[in-house]
């Protein structure tokens, strides 16, 4: 499984995306990512909001992930 | 013609923008245009970077643009973002509507703008002398 990175996240982990192997605990659910990369790396505890797309859009906390789905981290937008 | 613009793009001339809402049903054309400003908080800023995951960003722009049409009674709209470095006075975002009547495209036009600050994952990075902040990250 792989997670996409932007802005501040990027800078968080070091790199611009999160691998998640056959042999890692994988999440399986948009607040277990949330939960699990918060726990790896505590710079996103200190965001202001922490967003999750799939597949492009926003997901809620409880909406499941599959591995071929494209998972991306939004941490707080500033456009405009 | 196309009723909705949605871009995102290198650089952003900001003149093109009453052709491309200009419209024979319109009588009025509301525009605002982001630009950099030189300083924040007091601190003098050199440029600013953006990023974007643009394919969910486009999608989210259509989406602001959708529900503006279906707000108020709109001609044309035009959503467009700059990415990349910019420097101090440059344009690097438009948005727009031309309407009937001036009350649409001027309630529409701050809605757009207000939206895609919201909603759009793109990501405004300060570069100053001594060092660079990502806007909103922190409280």
């Amino acid at each position: 499984m792989e997670v996409l990175l932007f802005g501040i996240a990027k800078d968080i982990v070091g790199d611009s995306q999160i691998q998640f192997s056959e042999t890692d605990k994988v999440p399986r659910s948009v607040s277990e990512l949330k939960k699990m990369i918060s726990e790896t790396y505590p710079g996103f505890g200190r965001l202001s909001s922490l967003a999750v797309a799939v597949n492009s859009e926003y997901a809620q906390d409880d909406v499941p992930l599959d591995r071929n789905d494209e998972i991306a981290i939004i941490p707080p937008v500033s456009g405009g | 013609m196309n009723k909705k613009i949605i871009e995102i793009v290198d650089i952003i001339d900001a003149s093109q923008v009453f052709t491309e809402l200009s419209d024979t049903q319109s009588g009025g054309i509301c525009v605002f245009v982001g630009t950099v400003r030189e300083h924040t908080k007091g601190e003098e800023v050199v440029s600013l970077e953006f990023e974007t995951y643009k394919k969910m960003a486009l999608k989210e722009m259509d989406k602001i643009a959708k529900e503006a049409m279906e707000k108020w009674k709109l001609n044309k709209v035009i959503i467009r973002h700059a990415v990349g470095f910019k420097k101090v006075e440059a344009p690097v975002v438009v948005v727009g509507a031309s309407s009937a009547h001036r009350d649409a495209c001027f309630e529409a036009c701050r809605y757009l703008i207000d939206t895609l600050k919201e909603t759009v994952p793109i990501w405004k990075k300060e570069l100053f002398k001594n060092k660079t902040v990502w806007v909103s990250a922190h409280p």
